[in-house]
């Protein structure tokens, strides 16, 4: 009876927890070493949503399933940690239900861990009956122009990662000093950038934005961004929440060119609500333009691709970006930009590329296709490599919200399972798992990062938080992470 | 396996007790010295930055006592298209409702506004009893696959007694992502 009392105690604190899938995994997953060491096993590539969702989806349909999280870095989350906005702090609620995940019975997250260095994806194979790879995007298309690589180009995913605190872009320093800046593109990472490079700075000295982002923004001098397309409006291929966020943006007016809009308004009448909510907001924003005395400008412009990087008399850095006007062809889904000759160019001392960002190879066994930058696959199972899946954006593409990449990733799920069901997947023969990987990488001088050990940097990081005045103040220097996840 | 299933219907039995009494001293958790105090905090939870849309996180705690004793049956029907009634009280909130009844419904935001996760289809009839979505809920809607006209974000349903009878469908959305070739629009 003690015993059941006990149980009871455990179980009913980690019951009342968050989500639904959460809540039944933890339920179930009351007592320590219940777990079968003989049902199948599944390694995860990558730990941000993607992975996250794939594990959490296959926790819950095979009860005796275990699954392993493999990632990079010391910190798990992916984009939800340094992507998503720092004033979007709702968007990263998704954490506690990938922490649940994380510290379920029978799911093992292991951080500091580089697949395809550190270990190959064959050899993974050798010790999983299944790989999911849900190892994302973490490149970037490139303009492709010349004056590209001038000081003063940057981006968008490095610029995101600098704000947002990814080791790797801390040394970015970008020069905010200039009065205009230009973004290629329009999608919700460039009307993230925008927004963070003109909001007050009050709306984010709470938030996790990283301290010295927030000091270069409250000394910069930007005051006017413009965020180009190359199509037109009805092309826009941000979300209205983003657009009405720069509406709504204190002490900022919109600047337009009504020209841009030309017969947008007839064609309103015939559009899906999503986009004809959109575009009524755009024309609003055509219309109204915006408080004439607000000291800050923000502004789309399509039908504009970039040609060139003009440098400034010192052929040091960037000073403008030329740009060539286009006239669209064809119609729906497939409407396109075709040029027309002419060109126009806009002096600007800030120039942020967000036409998206790719995924690169990870390891030669593994099948890629670089013109769509993303891992053959037919719903998610690799072409013609058995045992081996993808999920999340590295499976379709680098578009989408946290909640496409979480359908995308239960489909994976689903896909897998139903191969075990199936007996595509032979489970009669035993895997060792995260064991035989765990010692191999010791082999090779690699130690790994715990979840209980992430948690010790995500307690450090909070407590930093808090004298500041922040949400958290994030570890940007991976040997530190270390450290502290090793303390 | 038996100790999880008591225990489970303990929690739900000790959620609906704090509902319905607030009396600690009759519950049976309180009386075993096992009760941690967390059913009593109903939606909310330590340590995190919570932001709920207005009324959610309320509903628990403001409906009065003759209220919380009236019974709303309300049917999820899940994505394979099973029935499931379930019976609720006036002020419950849609998604912890079916999180409650281990319905498949995600929340990945936690009712803050800022995903749409939590997408059903309302029927008919009980949508029009609907007060009118904010702009926000819209904004959210607007990117929910499978949009249809009785669209709704379960997070932002709050049981009244008229909604007696609601159904809410949840959205096949994954069969269609490959069944008719299409292709996920953009962000």
């Amino acid at each position: 009876m003690m015993t059941m009392i006990t149980l009871m105690r455990g179980s009913v604190m980690k019951i009342h927890g968050l989500s639904s899938a959460s809540r039944c995994l933890a339920a179930e997953g009351g007592v320590r070493g219940l777990s079968s060491s003989s049902g199948p096993r599944v390694c995860i590539v990558g730990g941000g949503p993607a992975g996250f969702y794939t594990a959490q989806q296959l926790l819950k349909a095979r009860q005796d399933a275990a699954v392993d999280i493999y990632e990079r870095l010391p910190v798990p989350f992916g984009l939800v940690r340094f992507g998503v906005a720092p004033d979007h702090p709702e968007v990263k609620n998704v954490i506690n239900t990938f922490t649940q995940t994380a510290q379920h019975e029978r799911c093992s997250f292991h951080g500091n861990v580089n697949v395809g260095k550190d270990v190959t994806i064959d050899e993974l194979r050798q010790a999983y009956h299944a790989v999911v790879l849900s190892y994302g995007a973490e490149g970037n298309r490139s303009m492709g122009i010349p004056g590209e690589d001038l000081p003063g180009v940057f981006s968008a995913k490095d610029f995101v990662g600098w704000y947002n605190g990814l080791p790797s872009n801390k040394e970015l320093h970008p020069d905010l000093s200039f009065e205009t800046a230009v973004i290629l593109g329009q999608g919700n990472v460039a009307l993230d950038v925008a927004r963070i490079l003109l909001a007050p700075v009050e709306m984010l000295k709470e938030t996790d934005i990283t301290q010295n982002a927030l000091e270069a923004l409250a000394g910069s001098k930007v005051r006017r961004v413009l965020i180009v397309g190359r199509r037109g409006p009805l092309q826009i291929a941000c979300t209205i929440k983003e657009l009405r966020e720069m509406v709504n943006l204190p002490n900022t007016r919109a600047d337009m060119l009504p020209a841009d809009f030309e017969g947008i308004a007839e064609a309103l009448k015939d559009l899906p609500r999503p986009r004809k909510r959109l575009t009524e907001l755009m024309m609003k924003a055509v219309k109204e333009g915006g408080d004439d005395k607000a000291e800050k400008c923000w502004g789309l412009r399509f039908f504009r691709s970039p040609v060139e990087v003009l440098a400034g008399a010192d052929e040091k850095r960037a000073a403008g970006i030329r740009l060539a006007l286009n006239k669209l062809e064809g119609s729906g889904e497939s409407v396109r930009a075709e040029v027309t000759g002419q060109l126009e160019d806009v002096d600007c001392g800030l120039i942020i590329s967000s036409i998206g960002y790719k995924s690169i190879p990870i390891d030669p066994a593994v099948p890629f296709d670089p013109r769509r930058a993303i891992v053959p696959n037919e719903m998610g199972r690799v072409q013609d490599t058995a045992g081996l899946y993808c999920s999340g954006w590295v499976k379709r593409g680098p578009t989408g919200v946290i909640a496409t990449t979480m359908n995308d990733s239960f489909d994976t799920a689903r896909v897998l399972i139903q191969d075990m069901e199936a007996g595509k997947l032979d489970l009669s023969v035993n895997k060792p798992g995260a064991q035989a990987i765990t010692a191999l990488l010791q082999t090779r001088g690699v130690r790994m990062v715990l979840f209980s050990q992430w948690e010790k940097i995500n307690a450090e990081e909070e407590k930093r938080g808090k004298s500041l005045g922040k949400a958290r103040e994030k570890l940007l220097d991976v040997d530190e992470m270390l450290k502290i996840a090793w303390s | 396996m038996a100790a999880f299933t008591a225990v489970r219907a303990a929690v739900s039995f000790t959620q609906r007790f704090v509902r319905v009494s607030r009396d600690c001293s009759v519950c049976p958790l309180y009386r075993l010295n096992v009760c941690t105090g967390a059913a009593v905090d109903g939606f909310s939870a330590p340590n995190r930055r919570l932001r709920t849309s207005i009324g959610v996180c309320q509903s628990a705690d403001s409906s009065s006592p003759e209220e919380d004793q009236r019974v709303v049956n309300v049917v999820f029907i899940d994505r394979s298209g099973q029935r499931i009634p379930v019976k609720a009280r006036v002020g419950d909130n849609a998604l912890h409702l079916a999180h409650k009844h281990g319905i498949e419904l995600e929340g990945a935001c936690e009712a803050s506004l800022a995903c749409s996760t939590c997408h059903v289809y309302v029927s008919s009839e009980h949508y029009e009893k609907l007060p009118e979505p904010e702009e926000r809920e819209d904004d959210m809607l607007d990117m929910a696959p499978m949009l249809q006209e009785n669209s709704r974000l379960s997070c932002q349903i709050i049981l009244t007694p008229e909604l007696d009878g609601m159904e809410l469908t949840l959205p096949k959305v994954t069969r269609n992502f490959y069944v008719d070739g299409h292709v996920p629009k953009p962000h």
